[in-house]
């Protein structure tokens, strides 16, 4: 059989339909969206046309949305355009994927005071705490849609309803949550929204910032009058390209979509459940996205288990991997209080558009196997949950 | 060239440090078309310093990823670094601090990349480790047994004595039939990045002085080595007790070394013995560093133990030539050497290796001379 990947929360295949709306602009077609001939104006169509997309799943006006390279730059934009000058507090959540957490801890030694608000075991940020740790001088608060290991949603809404009443802007970090839930950018409250392509079958190198009419946001990069003076440097034409394309994709497809992550999903996690009994799912009962799995298994070392199944054919994860592809103990796992060897034997397992449920029956026959096989090879304590 | 192993269709993995060897290695085992995987160990964090060429260094194990994709076999990091840490740094530290000059290579080999490598790869379904070291696994009548490289200049025995059979049963050296310039060869020819890359350090955690390295460690956590993190400096003394002078700490010393003492004498003057309790450093001629045996603890036999003392060429240094010697075991791992010939340099914390021809019998730590 061939590979399956099982990652894409990691990043997602490019889907067929964008891959022909990038293709042109990777061939034929070209030219600077700020020069003033013919070649410039078709680029520029092209660039506005992809906003106009993306604007439409997100329910936004296309003007407000900032064309970046990837989530991560629109997030540090955010922070470190909110929080400069060294004084002052944010409130972030503990498991804030690491373009918030460690812009906050910069602006930190900067200065900066940083209150960090822990999920509880559910993989839920508790509203009320977020909302307790607002000060007079917060100057935003971080909180993410959905949690990129856990898939679990987060209450966003409610979060930001409090923060506008005392003024605070919200940045939310939506990057796992387009294209696999409906995502309403102005009904969620929220100051700034930031989704990437390459998390729902759009390209690497494309991401957007949504910013809300009359919130500001200083050019983080500077050098040309690109994205409104929000940011500088010449437009990735090809990406943004697909980009749009992605987000027409979702808004048609995203309904349809949903239902099939959830099958394979359910599917999974209840065959799972059936063939590997003490197989722990994390954060089952919490309103969460359609396709992630997050599962522990007593006694079976993780990263083993991961290198294991990858020699098998099958691609999943552990959590966040470093550069160099050495495994952590995940940070949000010990956030929502697991020890470090629960976390350590625990896989994310991130199914995708393209996935089918015989890919799935395989995966389960093969994860029946591996673990067997590793927890007779290396028996180690088991940790009762 | 060949590889003294059927090939097999049980999972081979290769430890991959980024280096030229250890790539060829992997590059070898993956043309004969068995199945390979690529392990390395992130074993120190550098936490920021430029560390290519160093064994342990991420930038390294960027190689060694590129080059497993130029073999075609997966690859994989093993995090080791509270491994490496416990069973090896750590002990290289408290050595120096306990007066001894350490060989932490060898360490490195029993404790991470043998025992420690061996149980990872078992558990992702591997039954071999290959390497790149430059030694030979030769079947002997009683079981596997440990030679030298046949370019003796590469040969790197000395830092697998503390191998047992059954992980040598376990171990495949691909390039301990080879030379150096072959190897750099077929790494040319198979067009991987690392065909130029030049040898790792020899203390490959160490960024710069060894001694600075020490007195940083013990500075980062006193209590770890039960030190004081700023020593005195040491009294430097003749072999009759007679104080020559004050040194440096005692620990920035080791026997055999002449550079560095400060002292004015008629003829040189070498460090004869550290002495951390009485912070003493003991210094005398050439003629006091001659030793005609040593005493060794933590003896070790590759095969079963034999019966009696032993007569066998010993190796009390890496890039010793070796002397002949008789081995004499005194039971619970304590074990006297008698050398043909005083042996200059007989150095505390280094390992005395045994050989009979070129097959590795064992060998014992270095605790004293004779």
């Amino acid at each position: 059989m061939h590979p399956v990947y099982f990652d894409n929360n990691a990043t997602t295949p490019l889907h067929p339909r964008v891959r022909e709306a990038m293709l042109p602009w990777m061939g034929e077609r070209y030219g600077n969206p700020s020069s003033l001939h013919g070649f410039g104006q078709a680029a520029r169509n092209a660039v506005e046309e992809a906003r106009e997309k993306v604007a439409a799943l997100l329910g936004v006006r296309p003007p407000e949305l900032v064309f970046t390279a990837s989530g991560t730059e629109a997030n540090n934009a955010v922070l470190f355009h909110r929080a400069r000058g060294g004084q002052g507090h944010l409130v972030i959540s503990a498991f804030e994927h690491p373009s918030i957490r460690e812009a906050a801890a910069r602006l930190e030694r900067e200065g900066v005071e940083v209150t960090r608000v822990s999920p509880a075991g559910d993989g839920v940020v508790p509203a009320a705490e977020v909302v307790r740790a607002l000060r007079p001088d917060t100057l935003l608060v971080a909180l993410m849609l959905a949690n990129n290991e856990l898939g679990t949603l987060q209450p966003v809404v409610e979060v930001a309803a409090a923060c506008r009443e005392r003024g605070v802007p919200v940045l939310c970090d939506a990057v796992q949550a387009v294209g696999k839930i409906p995502v309403d950018a102005p009904a969620l409250g929220v100051d700034y929204l930031v989704l990437g392509a390459h998390k729902f079958y759009g390209p690497l190198g494309a991401a957007a910032l949504w910013v809300h009419k009359g919130v500001e946001l200083t050019g983080h990069l500077v050098g040309g009058s690109q994205e409104r003076r929000r940011r500088a440097g010449t437009e990735n034409v090809p990406a943004i390209v697909g980009l749009g394309e992605a987000a027409a994709v979702a808004r048609e497809e995203l309904t349809a979509r949903g239902a099939h992550l959830v099958a394979l999903r359910d599917r999974f996690e209840a065959e799972l459940a059936r063939r590997l009994p003490d197989a722990i799912f994390h954060c089952q009962a919490a309103p969460r996205l359609p396709n992630t799995s997050h599962v522990a298994f007593p006694g079976a070392e993780g990263e083993s288990l991961l290198i294991r199944l990858d020699l098998a054919g099958f691609a999943v994860s552990t959590g966040s991997a470093c550069s160099s592809g050495a495994v952590e103990p995940s940070k949000t796992l010990l956030a929502i209080g697991l020890s470090p060897e629960e976390a350590l034997s625990s896989l994310r397992i991130s199914f995708g558009l393209f996935n089918t449920q015989e890919e799935v029956d395989a995966f389960l026959d093969a994860l029946e196997r591996e673990v067997g096989a590793l927890r007779r090879v290396s028996p180690v304590a088991v940790v009762q949950p | 060239m060949e590889i003294s192993d059927t090939p097999s269709t049980s999972l081979t993995a290769v430890a991959m440090s980024g280096g030229l060897d250890s790539s060829v290695t992997a590059w070898l085992l993956a043309r004969e078309g068995r199945p390979v995987v690529g392990l390395s160990m992130l074993l120190w964090d550098h936490s920021g310093v430029e560390a290519h060429g160093r064994c342990c260094g991420a930038l390294d194990l960027g190689d060694a990823r590129r080059v497993a994709q130029q073999a075609g076999i997966p690859h994989y990091t093993l995090r080791l670094d509270e491994e490496f840490r416990e069973k090896v740094v750590d002990p290289f530290v408290a050595d120096y601090l306990a007066g001894r000059t350490p060989s932490p290579c060898v360490r490195c080999n029993t404790w991470i990349k043998f025992d420690l490598l061996l149980d990872r790869a078992r558990r992702l379904g591997a039954s071999r480790v290959a390497t790149g070291h430059y030694a030979r696994i030769l079947e002997g009548p009683d079981g596997p047994e440990l030679h030298t490289a046949l370019d003796a200049g590469k040969d790197q025995s000395y830092y697998l004595f503390e191998l047992t059979r059954e992980q040598l049963a376990a171990s495949l050296f691909p390039l301990g039939g080879m030379t150096k310039p072959q190897v750099r060869q077929l790494a040319r020819e198979a067009g991987l990045v690392v065909a130029e890359k030049g040898e790792s350090m020899e203390v490959c955690f160490v960024a710069g002085g060894i001694r600075e390295f020490v007195e940083s460690q013990v500075a980062a956590d006193p209590d770890r080595f039960n030190a004081p993190a700023g020593a005195e400096p040491a009294i430097l003394v003749d072999t009759h007790g007679e104080a020559l002078g004050e040194g440096q700490p005692y620990y920035r010393y080791t026997v055999g070394q002449r550079r560095g003492l400060g002292l004015a004498a008629p003829s040189p003057l070498y460090v004869l013995q550290i002495e951390p309790e009485q912070n003493r450093v003991v210094v005398g001629g050439d003629q006091d560093l001659m030793a005609p045996g040593l005493r060794g603890e933590r003896l070790h036999w590759i095969g079963p133990a034999p019966e009696g003392d032993v007569e066998a060429k010993v190796k009390i240094r890496s890039r010793h030539p070796g002397v002949a010697a008789r081995i004499r075991p005194l039971g619970e791992g304590r074990v006297e050497i008698d050398f043909a010939e005083p042996q200059r340099g007989v150095t505390p914390g280094q390992a005395a290796v045994f050989y009979q021809g070129t097959r590795v019998l064992g060998g014992c730590w270095i605790e004293g001379r004779l």
